[in-house]
């Protein structure tokens, strides 16, 4: 393939009649491949992540999966061509248990979805001991586990997550990252944005660093880890 | 500035009261004027919370109550013997049930824990049953006194005028109570409190027949204006009807109802002037500043809650005055005529119409309401007698579309809300 | 001192009645609160579609009794109640479809769909006041008691009589089925468990692919079928009078906000603490104490906390002290 599996390209635009936050930017992520979005606060980051997944106007560029052009397309269109999405912040339904949660993320769905649920509780094996408590009594990185096998329901083939390891200890980031890699593994796309760059950028086969809604740098994490100026400018050295 | 739009809609509402006084007689033209003055006021105060605060009042019908209980106690009589056969032991009771519950409040403050749960129910329920023993008896002495005619307490004797500031007064101290303990909380919670606090106040009005004759009623309560008949037996009045060619009937009931008229007139170019001059000062930028922005408010150091009692306070206070101006011009109080759909909600229903945050659009709304209110009986009657005329007589369907038409000023009510709701939301005369 | 007498005469005066009544308000505030979780709004029509559930029901029991058909000892309201619920489904849809849908769509403020319902309840109040009139109208027929009064002396040798009226028995009867019915469609099925996620996290709900349109119309068909049932179970066991209705509202919603808006089982928690307050304090307790206290502490008056006029106020009050000291209600509520 020339070109990535999912691409937003040249993207310019943003919320509403507000005015653009985006400017020419572009951001993909092949099959199987963990691409990252870092940069400094106010970068755009989440910005750019939401216009792939159509929650705001791209008023230029196009957004395109699989070759399929899903500009136009509302999100919740796009997540019936595959894409899954995890918010940063109200991810879960509190008052459901576990199990609701993931048979909710699954609602779009009309076949069997208990082999899906079982693979995502082979993922996560907490949540199997916690699949009848209420998902808003559990612990912050269990949560996250909750959002992402929501979103793992509808067996996607782009996983989005927006900042998934803000607000956990670092032992539970490393634990988190560890099961993105094994989603990844199954051949699902996996495009995030993240605070914690360099850990980000660590297990990242594709990074975009962007500055003001622009791509201020693009490569592999590895090539970004090692770049003096990426590293001088937005890794602390 | 008021544009030619909205004096062309003041016009078209004096016009249709015109109409109505030559079609149907001067008499119902002021009638609906009178009202329509009074409603104007009403939809002032309501205004002033909804549309400057954003406070959801519907308690409204509780506050033009409580005007109205002013106006028997402040013109009535003092029924003899009442004060001495437990008029004083009633106010000792009242104070004794104050005071118990300033001590339970006191008493929270100090204790904490289990104590505090224990001795707060305590403290209520010793200080209810002491309330109670002094009450009763008392309460049975004045409504022994006889119960055909007084069996209350009677009031103070003075002029009715007085009422209406004290009408005001009475309201504000309600609302201030309700305020204190309601505002703090959600909208929709405000609602459910105020809705709460009138019908609690219809039901005291209805059942202490010792303080206003409870549904027994006050009737023939004291007028600002000269009687009809004393005008008729004025020599000199009849001259002066004789020379406008009016017959002396007539032009008494027409004078008695002109003086209301220029009355009411009177209160609510006060109550305008001032609601206007509010709005234009500081505070009620400040208010406004408020309704729109709660949170960016509270940032800036201003006191939200505070303002919300105030004009909470001062919005149930107009409704006060209106409530003793109503029962004025009644000259009765009968508490069982007091049904939320038409002294809360028809409020409401003049103040969105009209255009809340404009205090233009409060009386506009106000007569334009309650001209329609008043109208759409006669008028649906014309019409269902003009549909089921070719029906023949005493067919069911016929008499239940003749028996509807009393209910037809609800649905009419209604529909003219949700229309201005859905096509022009912010009123007839929108906000500037 | 006869405590057997005093416990039955307790029964029959206080926890048969309240208990009744308490499950006509839950009810009524399971409804209210629907609404306010799905739809975000307190809806002050509420009373009024009640009111036109049993006006619709009374209809249907009108024309079956013409036909000759009847439920036997029940009342044959029983058997109209499925074509009132049906009527009452098609008037709210209507009134969502011509005048709530316009509201979502603009995204407006809770507030204005709160001022908007109450255009709908002057509508609805007009509708039911031409339909039926505004008059007091009673529709129970077939048997009037599971229990009266004097079978009960006469089997026990009592003093006090215990009765239980068939209103009251299908009250209680009716209110569990449909309070089981509706929480096995909330916590089993697919769709139930949809509104409840939409209710818990509307954005969530929708990236989950959760229909919001579907999810307001089964809400609302929901609504239309409480309310239509808690009206005329409270119309068989008392009357039906377009007004009392209306004022019905007052107690529903302090059910709902003191059980936790928006948390069914708050609404009915809540239904029972209002009825049980208001018929406990307004209850004259005088025939109770005469069997428990000894003859010289025997009370002179009738030892009734309130009058019953005042039920309003004990609503009231048990609303305002848990709004003081528990803003989101006993039981989680949301607090939007």
């Amino acid at each position: 393939m020339s070109e990535p599996f999912l691409i937003g390209r040249d993207m310019t635009g943003g919320y509403g009649k507000g005015p653009d936050i985006l400017h020419n930017c572009t951001i993909g992520v092949d099959k199987g491949e963990i691409a990252v979005i870092v940069g400094p606060n106010g970068a755009g980051k989440s910005t750019a992540m939401k216009a792939v997944f159509g929650m705001l106007d791209v008023r230029q560029g196009g957004v395109f999966l699989n070759g399929k052009d899903i500009t136009k397309l509302s999100p919740q269109a796009r997540v019936r061509e595959g894409m899954g999405f995890v918010p940063q912040t109200s991810n879960i339904f509190t008052s459901m248990t576990v199990e609701e949660n993931l048979e909710m993320g699954a609602f779009i769905r009309t076949d069997d979805i208990k082999d899906t649920m079982e693979q995502v509780y082979t993922l996560f094996p907490i949540l199997r001991d916690k699949r009848n408590q209420a998902a808003g009594e559990l612990s912050g990185g269990q949560r996250q586990q909750v959002a992402v096998g929501r979103a793992l329901m509808t067996k996607p083939t782009v996983l989005m997550l927006d900042e998934p390891t803000a607000g956990v200890s670092p032992i539970v980031m490393d634990e988190l990252f560890d099961r993105i890699i094994e989603v990844a593994r199954t051949g699902i796309s996996i495009l995030m944005v993240e605070q914690n760059a360099r850990q980000a950028l660590e297990i990242a086969d594709k990074g975009y660093v962007l500055v003001q809604g622009a791509n201020a740098f693009t490569g592999t994490g590895k090539d970004l880890l090692a770049d003096p100026e990426v590293r001088k400018s937005f890794l602390g050295g | 500035m008021v544009s030619v739009k909205n004096t062309a809609l003041f016009a078209a509402v004096f016009g249709l009261i015109l109409l109505t006084g030559f079609t149907s007689g001067w008499n119902s033209a002021l009638l609906i004027l009178n009202m329509g003055l009074i409603s104007a006021i009403m939809a002032i105060g309501v205004n002033l919370q909804w549309g400057f605060a954003g406070l959801f009042n519907i308690g409204v019908m509780g506050f033009l109550a409580l005007g109205g209980l002013a106006a028997v106690l402040v013109s009535e009589p003092v029924t003899p013997g009442a004060w001495s056969a437990g008029g004083f032991q009633v106010i000792a009771a009242l104070l004794m049930g104050f005071a118990t519950i300033a001590l339970t409040i006191f008493v929270r403050g100090k204790t904490t824990g289990r104590v505090r749960t224990i001795v707060t129910p305590l403290l209520l329920i010793v200080g209810f049953f002491i309330y109670r023993a002094i009450f009763d008896p008392a309460v049975a002495r004045i409504e022994a006194i006889d119960p055909a005619v007084s069996g209350n307490i009677g009031g103070l004797n003075l002029p009715i005028l007085f009422a209406w500031p004290v009408g005001g007064v009475f309201a504000a101290a309600a609302a201030w109570v309700i305020g204190k303990t309601a505002l703090g909380l959600r909208s929709d919670y405000l609602a459910i409190a105020t809705l709460g606090i009138s019908e609690i106040v219809i039901a005291v009005m209805k059942n202490e027949d010792w303080l206003a004759r409870g549904v027994k009623n006050v009737i023939g309560i004291e007028r600002p204006v000269p009687s009809e008949i004393e005008l008729q037996e004025s020599a000199q009045f009849v001259e002066r009807a004789a020379s406008l060619n009016i017959d002396p009937v007539t032009a008494s009931t027409l004078y008695v109802k002109l003086s209301y008229s220029v009355l009411f007139v009177i209160v609510l170019l006060l109550i305008f002037l001032a609601a206007e001059l509010a709005l234009k000062s500081p505070w009620g930028r400040m208010m406004r500043a408020i309704r729109d922005n709660e949170t960016a408010a509270r940032a800036m150091g201003k006191d939200v809650t505070a303002r919300h009692l105030q004009i909470f306070v001062l919005g149930s206070a107009i409704c006060g005055v209106a409530g003793a101006m109503m029962v004025t011009l009644d000259g009765q109080l009968t508490p069982s005529s007091y049904q939320p759909l038409r002294f809360t909600f028809l409020i409401w229903v003049m103040v969105i119409v009209g255009g809340s945050g404009n205090n233009y659009g409060s009386v506009l709304g106000g007569f334009l309401i309650w001209f329609l209110w008043v109208q759409v009986e006669p008028y649906g009657a014309a019409l269902m007698g003009f549909i089921t005329d070719p029906m023949p007589d005493a067919w069911w369907i016929k008499e239940r579309l003749l028996a509807s038409v009393a209910h037809m000023r609800l649905l009419t009510m209604g529909l003219i809300l949700l229309l201005v709701l859905r096509f022009f939301p912010r009123g007839l005369i929108p906000e500037k | 001192m006869d405590y057997l007498n005093a416990i039955v005469a307790l029964t029959n005066f206080v926890l048969i009645p309240a208990t009744a009544y308490g499950a006509q308000l839950a009810l009524g505030a399971l409804g209210v609160t629907l609404i306010y979780g799905i739809l975000r709004f307190s809806n002050f029509a509420h009373g009024d579609t009640m009111a036109f559930g049993t006006m619709a029901t009374i209809g249907a029991t009108v024309v079956l009794q013409s036909w000759g058909v009847s439920f036997g000892p029940l009342p044959t309201a029983l058997l109209a109640l499925p074509f009132g619920i049906a009527a009452t489904i098609g008037l709210v849809l209507l009134t969502d479809a011509g005048v709530y849908r316009f509201y979502r769509t603009q995204k407006a403020a809770p507030v204005i769909f709160v001022i908007v319902s109450m255009g709908v309840m002057f509508i609805m109040n007009g509708l039911v006041r031409i339909l039926i009139g505004p008059d007091d109208r009673r529709f129970a027929d077939g048997e009037r008691f599971i229990i009266s009064a004097r079978e009960f002396k006469e089997m026990t040798g009592l003093r006090e009589g215990l009765a239980l009226k068939t209103t009251q028995g299908i009250t209680i009867v009716v209110a569990v089925l449909v309070v089981a019915m509706l929480f096995y469609f909330l916590n089993r099925t697919r769709t139930g468990k949809s509104m409840r996620a939409y209710s818990d996290n509307e954005d969530l709900a929708l990236l989950s692919g959760i229909n919001p349109e579907r999810v307001v119309m089964v809400t609302w068909m929901i609504v239309a079928t409480l309310a239509t049932i808690a009206g005329v179970l409270y119309g068989l066991d008392k009357s039906f009078k377009p007004f009392t209705y209306f004022q019905l509202l007052l107690p529903i919603f302090a059910s709902a906000v003191v059980g936790g808006l928006g948390n069914p089982l708050g609404a009915i928690f809540g239904g029972f603490l209002i009825a049980y307050s208001e018929v406990l304090i307004t209850y004259a307790w005088k025939k109770v104490l005469v069997y428990t206290l000894p003859d010289a502490l025997e009370p002179t008056g009738l030892v009734q906390l309130l009058s019953t006029d005042y039920k309003f106020a004990v609503s009231f009050a048990l609303l305002v002290i848990v709004l003081l000291f528990k803003p989101t209600g006993l039981f989680k509520g949301k607090s939007v």
